[in-house]
This record gives C-alpha cells, sequence and structure tokens, in this order.
C-alpha cells in the first residue's frame, strides 16, 4: 500500500510532523514502513518570492536584474528566464539552499559584474518537471516569504506500507490515518461523506439474484446514474498523486475510483451507460460464460463466481474487474457508478482461479467497511459533479447491509496474562476508542467490546490484548528470561537426532564434503533410483519434479558439475530425506556419500589410487562405526538396488532382514549420462533403521578383560577358485575356534604366476589366544588343521605350497 | 721379611709406561672396532695387564701386595678410558649418522581426509544448542504434510488470503480429500507436537521447508526453524527474553539492539516480528551496531484457535512460538552473500563456507570460536 505524505494530511489534523516519525509510529503500530521515496525533494526551504522590480542587465542582452521581496527583505538577482515580469510570484532560492537538480548548493554568483544573491527556479531545478523554458510562475495569492511547497503541487514523499492481511481496513489512506491518530499523531478528519439530493430521477433497476442461502455474495449493492458528465483527463493535482503511487492516470471517471479505493479503503465501479442494456442483476455466473475484461483478456466463467449482468450478460467480476464492452471512455456522458459489497471468500477463490490481482480483488478478499458503501459513494458523486460536471441521480439500492459485528466480554486481566503488562479499566476503553471500538464496563474486571465495522480481524479476547499491546507499545514489555527446569539436564535431542549427527560428523572425517540438495530431482533419473512417479502437482521445473527415492541422484549431479569446473578429487554426502511414497511419513533418513576420481590430492608421498567400491565400503561402515553398530556383527551380501554395477555393489545386513546400508560402483550408465570419465562409487547408511540404543542408565558395556598368556599369530595362503568370495573363506575361519581365535585379518591377494587360471591366492593372518593358558605347539597345530579342514570345506580352499 | 725393592722399583715403572702407552693408544682408537681391538689387547684373557697379574703369585706377600694393587689401578683406570672413549666413538658416530639421515622436512605433509560440514548444518546445531540450554529439545516432522497440520489447524482455513503468502507445492497425492502439500513451513510440527501428548511444550523443530519460488532471494527449498513453549504461565514477556537472549547467543555479541514489532501471523495474536540492530554501509551489513534494523524471525503467543484446533484449553494454557530461516541466519553470521549458492554443492564452496568434522558447537565452548 502506497500513499503520499500530504495525501496522509489531507486525513489527519493537527501538527506536521517529520516522516520519520511517521515511519517509526507506522511501523512500531504494526504498519511496517517499506520504505520512503522522495517524489519531488523537500521543497521547504524554497521561498515564495515576488518580482517587485526588473530591469537589463547593463553587460548581457538576454539577463536581466530582478528585485525579488522574500518577505524578510529585498534582494537583487540575476535572472536569464524569458517569462520573467513584473509582479510574478515565483519560486526563490536563497543562497544556501540545495538544488535538487543538481545537488549543489547554490552559492552567491557574479554573472557579468553582477552579484546575484540568489535564484528563480524552473521546474526542472527543482525536480518537478521537465520544464526549464522558464521560470515557474505561481498564482496570484501565494503568501510572499512562505515555503514554496505550500503552493507547489508535489505529492512527494512516497510511503510504502507493508499492511498485513489481516488489516485490510488500512489498504485505505483513512485507515492509516485512523492508526496514526490513535497512536498519538494528528487527530482523524473525515472526508465529507454528506448525501447529495437526486438530481434526476433514474429508471435503472438493480436485482440481487442468489439463492437464499448465497445471499452472502452480494448483500448490497448500490447504483448512482450520472448524465451530461465530460470525461476528460484528470486534474494535474489528481495525476500526480495517482502516479505518485504508481497508477496511470486515465480519465477523470476511472481516476476517481482508483483515487477512492485508496482513499476510503473503497473500491468502485463505473459503466458508460450508453452501453449498457437493460437493468443489472447480480447473480452468479453460468458454467462457461465468458467476459471480456477491462485487462483486454477474455475470462471463462464458472457458476461459483459473482457477475453484474446486463440484457447482454455479464458485464463486471464482482470485486474482481469490469467487463470492456461497457467501460468508460473519454466520450462518455452518461455514467452509471456501482459500489457493493462482496463476499471475500468467493472473491479470492475467483480471482485466484482466473489469475486476476487487481487492487478491487486485493481489498475485497480482505473484508470492506460495510458502513462505507453509502458514504463512500456520496464522496464519488461529489467528487465527479466537481471534476467532470453533469447531474446524479438518486441512490438506487438493493439489499442491505449486513448484520454489525457481535460484542464480546473482554477481561482485562488476559492482558496481564498473554503479555504481562497490566492496565486499568479506564485506559483500556480509552485505548480501544481511539480505534473505533465501542465499550461498556462489564463489571469490576471486564468489559463489552464492540469492534467497529471495519475491523473483521477482531473476533475475540486474544485479538483486544494485541490492540491494547501494540497501542501500549510491544516495546514497553519487560522482558523475562526462560530458563531450563529441569535440574539435571534432559538431552536436546533423541538418540535417533544424536546419532544422525554423529553419522554426519563421522562422513566429514573420513574426507567427504557436506552438501544440502533439494529434496526433488528429475523424474527419469529417479526412476533410475527406483522410484520416479514421486510427483509434485506444480514443479518450478523438469528437473526438479518428483520426490527424490534416494540421496544419490542428487549427488551425482552435483558430483557432475564439481567434476566440470575441473575438480579431481571429489567427495560429497547429504543427509536428508528420501522419499517411497507420497503420504506424510512415506521417507526416511538416510545418508548417502559419492566418491569420484582420487581419493587425495596428488603429493609425492601418496601413490594416486582412485575411488573405488572399497572406499564407498569404508566410508559406510565407518559411519556405521561412529554411529556404535560393531561392524564385525554385520554381513555383507552381494546385491544390491540397480543403479549399482551389478558385480560391483553389495548390502550390509543386521540380522537376516535388515539393510542399514548400501553401497557400489555407480552404473556405468549413470556415469555416462552425466558424461563423467570416471567411475564415480557411492554409499547410503540408512539411519532410521539403526539399531535404538537401550534406555538410559542400562547402557552398561561388558567388563574389560585381557588375557595374561601370550598370543601366537600364524598366517596361512589359501588357494582358491576366482568366484569364491572372501567373506566366506573368513566366516569358516572365524566359525572354527571362537574361544580361541582372537582377530582374523584377510592381508593380501595374490594372482598371476604360479597360479592357475581364475585362481587366486588369500593370504590370512589368525591370531591365537587362550584366556586361561599357554597354548601349547600341540594345541596350535590341533586348531590350525581344524583352520585348514573349515577353509577347505567352505570354499575348497588349499594352502598354497 | 723386607721388600724387593729392586723388582718392585722396575715394576712400578713398567706399570707407568704400560699405562702411558695404552692410553695414548686408546686416545687415537679411530673407530670401535679398534678399540674393542685393543681392548682384548689390553684386558682381555690374554691381555697384557692380565699377563701381568699372572706374574704376582710368584712374589712375596708385601710386594705381591703392593704390586696387586698397582696393577689393579692400571687396569680400571684402562678400562675407564676405554669407557669413556667408546661412549666418544658413538656419539661421533651417531652424529655422523643423524647427518646422513636429514631429510626435507618443508616437503608438503601426506595427505589427510578434509571433510566440511555444510553451514546450514553447523548453524543448526548452533541453534540447538542455545534453546537446549533453555531447556528446549528437538522435534521433528515429514516433508510432506497434510493439509490440517499445515494449514486448518494453524488457524488457515481454505481461501484464507495469509494462504497465498506461501506458495504452496503440491504432491500428485490426496489425504481425507485435500491434496497434500510439501510443508511450506516449520509449523506443523507445533501442531504435531501438541497433537502427540499433553502440555507444557517446549520445543524447536528445524528443518526442510518448501515454497514454489526461485529467484536471487528464494530457492524453491530453504531451513526454518520452529518454537513452541507452552505451560501455565508463559507470555509476551517470556517470548521477548527469550528470543533477545538467542539472537544475542547466536550472533555472539551481548549488545545488539532488537525491536520487536506488531505483525500478523494466522497463528499468533498476538503476533510480532523481530528486528535486530545493523548498520548498512557501502553494501557492507553489520549486527549489532548502527542506526537501521533488519527483520530476523517472526513470533507470537499461540493462537487460542490453534490450541483448540489441538485440544488444547486457551484458558488454561499459554505461550508462545517463532519461526525463522536457518540459512538466512547462516547467511547474516558467515557473511555468505547468496542463498542460491547453498544449495549447489560446489566443493570449492564448500570448502571455503563450511566447518571441520570436529568443530562441535557448543555454549560451554563458544558456538564458533
Amino acid at each position: 500500500m502506497k500513499l503520499t505524505l500530504p495525501w496522509l494530511r489531507e486525513h489527519l489534523a493537527g501538527d506536521d510532523v517529520a516522516v520519520a516519525e511517521i515511519v517509526e509510529r507506522l511501523t512500531m503500530l504494526g504498519l511496517e514502513v517499506e520504505g520512503v521515496v522522495a517524489r519531488g525533494a523537500d521543497l521547504s526551504t524554497f521561498k515564495i518570492a515576488e518580482v517587485v522590480g526588473l530591469r537589463q542587465h547593463p553587460a548581457a542582452e538576454r539577463l536581466r536584474l530582478c528585485e525579488v521581496s522574500t518577505g524578510s527583505g529585498t534582494l537583487e538577482v540575476v535572472c536569464g528566464a524569458p517569462n520573467v515580469h513584473l509582479g510574478m510570484k515565483a519560486v526563490f532560492a536563497p543562497v544556501g539552499t540545495v538544488i535538487p537538480e543538481s545537488g549543489q548548493v547554490l552559492q552567491p554568483a557574479t554573472i557579468r559584474g553582477i552579484v546575484s544573491q540568489g535564484m528563480l527556479c524552473s521546474a526542472r531545478e527543482l525536480g518537478l518537471g521537465e520544464d526549464h523554458a522558464g521560470i515557474i510562475e505561481l498564482p496570484a495569492d501565494a503568501p510572499v516569504g512562505r515555503p514554496a511547497s505550500e503552493v507547489l503541487r508535489s505529492e512527494g514523499p512516497v510511503i510504502e506500507v507493508n499492511v498485513t492481511p489481516n488489516r485490510g481496513d488500512c489498504l485505505g489512506v483513512n485507515g492509516i490515518a485512523r492508526e496514526l491518530a490513535a497512536g498519538g499523531i494528528g487527530q482523524l478528519k473525515s472526508r465529507n461523506l454528506a448525501p447529495l439530493p437526486a438530481q434526476f430521477d433514474s429508471p435503472l433497476r438493480v436485482t440481487l439474484d442468489f439463492p437464499e442461502a448465497e445471499a452472502g455474495a452480494c448483500p448490497i449493492f448500490v447504483a448512482r446514474h450520472f448524465r451530461g458528465l465530460l470525461n476528460g483527463p484528470s486534474p494535474a493535482w489528481l495525476q500526480e498523486r495517482l502516479t505518485a503511487i504508481g497508477l496511470r492516470p486515465i480519465s477523470a471517471l476511472v481516476d476517481i475510483t482508483n483515487l477512492i479505493t485508496y482513499d476510503l479503503c473503497r473500491p468502485l465501479h463505473v459503466f458508460d451507460a450508453a452501453k449498457l442494456q437493460g437493468d443489472l442483476v447480480l447473480r452468479f455466473a453460468e458454467d462457461g460464460e465468458r467476459m471480456a475484461a477491462l485487462d483486454g483478456k477474455t475470462y471463462e466463467l464458472t457458476a461459483a463466481m459473482t457477475v453484474i449482468a446486463d440484457g447482454s450478460g455479464p458485464v463486471s467480476l464482482g470485486g474482481i474487474m469490469g467487463g470492456s464492452s461497457t467501460g468508460c471512455t473519454p466520450e462518455t456522458t452518461e455514467m452509471v457508478l456501482e459500489i457493493a459489497l462482496f463476499d471475500p471468500a468467493r472473491t479470492a477463490a475467483t480471482g485466484r482461479q482466473l489469475g486476476i490481482d487487481s487492487d478491487a480483488r486485493h481489498r475485497f478478499e480482505r473484508g470492506l467497511d460495510p458502513k462505507m458503501v453509502v458514504p463512500g459513494a456520496e464522496y464519488a458523486t461529489r467528487l465527479i459533479l466537481e471534476l467532470c460536471g453533469g447531474e446524479a441521480s438518486q441512490l438506487i439500492v438493493a439489499g442491505r447491509l449486513p448484520a454489525p459485528p457481535s460484542r464480546f466480554r473482554f477481561r482485562i486481566g488476559e492482558l496481564e496474562r498473554l503479555v504481562g503488562i497490566g492496565l486499568d479499566l479506564a485506559t483500556v476503553q480509552a485505548k480501544l476508542r481511539s480505534l473505533g471500538f465501542e465499550t461498556e464496563v462489564d463489571g469490576e474486571d471486564a468489559i463489552q467490546v464492540t469492534p467497529p465495522s471495519w475491523r473483521h480481524d477482531v473476533t475475540m479476547e486474544a485479538d483486544i490484548v494485541e490492540e491494547l499491546a501494540r497501542l501500549h507499545g510491544y516495546d514497553r514489555i519487560p522482558p523475562m528470561p526462560v530458563r531450563r527446569i529441569t535440574a539435571v539436564g534432559q538431552p536436546s535431542l533423541s538418540p535417533d537426532q544424536r546419532l544422525r549427527m554423529i553419522a554426519r560428523r563421522a562422513a566429514a572425517a573420513v574426507g567427504l564434503a557436506e552438501a544440502v540438495t533439494w529434496s526433488f530431482t528429475e523424474a527419469e533419473l529417479a526412476s533410475q533410483f527406483g522410484q520416479g512417479e514421486l510427483r509434485l502437482r506444480n514443479p518450478i521445473s523438469a528437473e526438479l519434479a518428483v520426490l527424490r527415492p534416494s540421496i544419490l541422484p542428487n549427488l551425482l549431479e552435483a558430483a557432475a558439475r564439481n567434476h566440470n569446473h575441473g575438480q579431481r578429487e571429489i567427495g560429497l554426502f547429504e543427509l536428508g530425506p528420501r522419499f517411497h511414497g507420497l503420504q506424510p511419513g512415506e521417507q526416511e533418513v538416510a545418508i548417502g556419500g559419492l566418491r569420484l576420481g582420487p581419493v587425495h590430492e596428488r603429493s609425492w608421498a601418496a601413490p594416486p589410487r582412485l575411488a573405488d567400491v572399497y572406499d564407498a565400503r569404508g566410508d559406510a561402515q565407518a559411519i556405521l562405526t561412529a554411529c556404535r553398530v560393531n561392524a564385525e556383527g554385520l554381513r555383507v551380501v552381494t546385491e544390491g538396488p540397480a543403479h549399482y554395477h551389478p558385480g560391483r555393489r553389495g548390502r550390509l545386513m543386521l540380522g537376516p532382514h535388515t539393510v542399514l546400508a548400501e553401497f557400489g560402483e555407480l552404473h556405468p550408465e549413470l556415469a555416462r549420462r552425466f558424461d563423467l570419465d570416471g567411475r564415480p562409487v557411492g554409499f547410503e547408511v540408512f539411519l532410521d533403521r539403526l539399531p535404538k540404543p537401550k534406555a538410559k542408565g542400562q547402557r552398561v558395556r561388558t567388563a574389560f578383560k585381557t588375557s595374561p598368556f601370550p598370543a601366537v599369530e600364524r598366517d596361512f595362503a589359501f588357494l582358491v577358485d576366482e568366484e569364491v568370495q572372501a567373506e566366506t573363506l573368513l566366516n569358516a575361519i572365524r566359525a572354527t575356534e571362537k574361544g580361541l581365535i582372537r582377530e582374523v585379518q584377510l592381508f593380501d591377494i595374490y594372482r598371476g604366476k604360479g597360479l592357475a587360471e581364475r585362481q587366486k591366492s588369500l593370504a590370512v593372518a589368525v591370531r591365537l589366544q587362550a584366556q586361561d593358558h599357554t597354548l601349547s605347539e600341540a594345541e596350535i597345530d590341533a586348531v590350525v588343521k581344524r583352520i585348514v579342514a573349515a577353509a577347505n570345506k567352505a570354499t575348497g580352499a588349499v594352502l598354497r605350497t | 721379611m723386607a721388600q724387593d725393592e729392586g723388582t718392585v722399583q722396575a715394576a712400578d715403572a713398567d706399570v707407568g709406561g704400560l699405562q702411558r702407552a695404552l692410553l695414548a693408544e686408546v686416545a687415537s682408537a679411530g673407530d670401535l672396532d679398534t678399540l674393542d681391538q685393543l681392548r682384548v689387547t689390553a684386558l682381555g684373557k690374554k691381555g697384557r695387564i692380565t699377563a701381568l697379574t699372572k706374574t704376582l703369585g710368584q712374589l712375596d706377600p708385601d710386594t705381591r701386595k703392593h704390586l696387586g694393587q698397582r696393577y689393579n689401578r692400571l687396569k680400571e683406570t684402562v678400562a675407564a678410558a676405554i669407557t669413556a672413549r667408546k661412549a666418544e666413538l658413538e656419539s661421533e658416530a651417531l652424529d655422523v649418522q643423524l647427518q646422513a639421515e636429514r631429510q626435507d622436512v618443508t616437503l608438503p605433509a601426506r595427505p589427510l581426509p578434509a571433510g566440511r560440514i555444510h553451514p546450514v548444518s553447523q548453524v543448526t546445531e548452533e541453534i540447538i544448542a542455545i534453546f537446549g540450554d533453555m531447556g528446549f529439545t528437538v522435534a521433528e516432522g515429514p516433508d510432506v504434510e497434510n493439509d490440517f497440520n499445515n494449514f486448518s489447524a494453524l488457524n488457515m482455513p481454505p481461501e484464507h488470503p495469509a494462504r497465498q503468502m506461501h506458495d504452496t507445492f503440491y504432491v500428485e497425492a490426496e489425504q481425507d480429500g485435500r491434496p497434500l502439500v510439501l510443508r511450506t513451513h516449520t509449523s506443523p510440527v507445533q501442531i504435531r507436537t501438541m497433537l502427540a501428548g499433553p502440555p507444557p511444550h517446549r520445543i524447536i523443530a528445524p528443518g526442510r521447508t518448501y515454497r514454489c519460488d526461485y529467484d536471487m532471494t528464494h530457492t524453491p527449498m530453504f531451513h526454518q526453524v520452529e518454537g513452541l513453549m507452552i505451560d501455565r504461565r508463559t507470555h509476551m514477556g517470556h517470548l521477548k527474553g527469550c528470543l533477545t537472549d538467542f539472537v544475542r547467543a547466536i550472533f555472539e555479541r551481548d549488545d545488539i539492539p532488537v525491536r520487536f514489532r506488531p505483525s500478523f501471523f494466522p497463528f499468533t495474536e498476538p503476533s510480532a516480528e523481530m528486528d535486530i540492530g545493523c548498520k548498512r554501509q557501502g553494501g557492507e551489513l553489520t549486527i549489532g551496531a548502527g542506526d537501521d534494523w533488519l527483520e530476523i524471525l517472526g513470533c507470537g503467543m499461540v493462537h487460542p484457535k490453534v490450541l483448540r484446533a489441538v485440544g488444547v484449553d486457551p484458558d488454561v494454557w499459554q505461550g508462545f512460538a517463532f519461526g525463522m530461516g536457518i540459512d538466512r541466519i547462516a547467511m547474516l553470521k558467515y557473511g555468505i552473500p547468496d542463498l542460491r549458492t547453498f544449495f549447489e554443492a560446489d566443493l570449492r564452496w564448500l570448502r571455503h563456507y563450511g566447518f571441520g568434522a570436529l568443530d562441535v558447537p557448543t555454549t560451554r565452548g563458544g558456538l564458533s570460536r
């Protein structure tokens, strides 16, 4: 909502208050000022002066010497304007004034040997227009010595107020003035809203044609017929005022409706009466009915929309926009003024459905003051007759005003309870009355409150609390500390939340950088990750059309972007939701990671190595370990989702069914899709599936025991077929003698010379130790034999000799 | 029995000469091997000093005693000299070895993993740390929400003009005949919290939020943190105190000016927006000083209609709620100019603005330093 300072002052009596104070007060009343834009400059330092003497400059043919009366004396000024004449009232800039056009401070100047003690100004110099042919001529009755701003018509400065959706009443300058008056700045002044008599009797009839249950669609409709109008351009002041707030002047009649929309928050509409066919009917549109609107577009209507129709069909969309067939033009001489109430919800729905955002809709959908319908019509009549001449008919009224807001009880203790400030009954009543509320004492500590007709947002005690608190000042509410109440701090995080933070920092600790990417992705890409149909109805673009079924597609895209930036060692992770359905809760938290290219920067000290599937598994395991999952308790299975390389993927299982993590090399098709000349590897750890920690106080660890007896280590080289999985061999060894085998480590793999085709040698170190005695050679030999036998049984392994 | 004066004198002279000769040899031994041979020659079983001591048996007791002492001193002196020389030689050898082992320590270190934590995560943890100290716990809700939790229960019935301020994403699914949405704010977590159990409540809910908007200053996904405190006596003064303490803690300046302005949210009454003092100069924004204001969050007393919608009696229970943008706090606090860069996963950006894996913010240790 934009307004200008002079406009605001037309609604406020009292001392001129500086813009800065108005801005501050409005903001602290809840009408946040988004900006103040100077329009024209501050002309208060320029004076109204009279040219009382005039003679030719002795040394310059085109210059004249003016004797200028400024009210406090007479000065000599050199002037080159051709229109300067004796007795002229002009705008005088004394020495020291800042000239708006140049921004320079005016200095005393010697022009061809004569000292000029100031300047007479043109419109351009004052920032009031482009006219520089001559100086401004003020009206003959302009008071000499007064600031020129008193007679120069300039609408600046322009104040832009952010009106919250609950305060439709402040979408008019009168509403904003009312707030300021209640806030202690000036007294509210009313426009002349007195009724005007009919000058002729119009035959026009208006009918409200709604089913009884839907009468709220348009409870009241007022029309007035005008004839003998002269609808030319509106006067300069009106054009300047509308231009200042960003509206385009069109014609006097249209400009008047726009002015009143902003002045009294009262949208209205004018029909060219000559173009109307017969009487007006207010009704719902018929499905499929069409109307060409003033914005040049034709809209298809539905039966939920309120229209004003004549014999030809709809001529206006109630509360939204008029039709083009009956619009006023400069040639209009006979006109019908329309001012009505339309249902806010229906107006909002219609506007949204048709995509029309007009000043009228903006106001109607927030709710107008019903009691302004008839006065608004009278004020409009006054302006129309003043600016366009002609004569006005009687008011043609259909329907009636809706019931006024009902009163309710307010316990003044609510203010102290909810806000922490206490005000007495008298203060409470005075504050509310200043905003137009009616109040009546109801017992010792309560009042009956009736909100004013324009305040649809106030319906309950809490609303009154806010009115009182903001008038009193939020800054005067004493702040109170909030301290924790539990003696021993309860944790802020649930066990799940804590694990997520640990997982995140574990991923960073293994060298991955945390990305935050969209929760959505592209449908076709998503389908590569198992689920491409979790669609948004209104995606922002095709690339962001579905909810992501996995963390990886977005990381893959991010890796590709980094790749294109020339990044070599790419390691990214993200912790966030992955979705498996569109119902609330059909999502889980996962941490996904992706590596591409060398695992570390090029270094003299470490041979270069490309990330491979074992890095992905290692990352996943590091995160699981950090989340207190015993990695040795996990089973690896060689299967996984299709977005991984079918021969290079795996799952980490807890028990027979729970997949804690998946890892693998991304499918080469995906790498090709993103034009990656490398092999991206990735993982996802499903954090919601981690085993739940035990309840607090039970988390006791087993006792720490070491054996005092020596450990022995035996190395084996097992020859196995290429197809044999290491895990099978290692599990077989581990299971051999659980009481004695402390550690089993696979420390080398050999293929090639000395071995058969498709054969590999797995070197395994086994550490043996007893808890209660030193192992004898015989015992050790027996265990070794059993290990070899078990390995052979499980995998066909034989010792390499 | 008289000593054999002559024998004694001659032997004394021999010992003196031998000692001088041996000590000279020890001193001139140039390496450990030579020194060891010398030790054998002098002190070994067949060594020269050992040979001397073997002659003692033939002498009379007085002479034997006298010479025995002389020979012992000789043996000790030479042994000591050898030990000392050995230490010297070892030390020299170590010096040589150390010289030879010199390395260029100006070579860069071996590469170590250096992951980063995203500023949004870091700031979220900072926020949790601060509110945690005030007794708030962290609550959560899903990204896909139903109409009731995201709008209706928050006093935004269909056609409510405030719904237009939310450019809502809808998903292709419905619940109870109304389209499901991607939550437009974290406020539905308030509703979920209050539906899940009776008051009192003290929660914050950080998380992803979505609006259908993408330009210089808006991204279709962003992060908010919601706060809710409900009990029998929390009023707007507590709201002011809590949030004033919060902004001063998060920006780590205890003199930041704050201002609460009346505002409007459908789910609070009275409602407020909070501004913090700042200075704007030459495109630079400085928090905590100057004569300008910067909007930082929205808040208010929970609307009675919201409490009723979740079955809480507004005449008994009361409290406040607030919501703020986490990304925005991160931008302000760490001087990150462009919101869109948060979501680009640019490694150069993450290395620059990110945080170390072990840089866990705490209120005890300081949030950011």
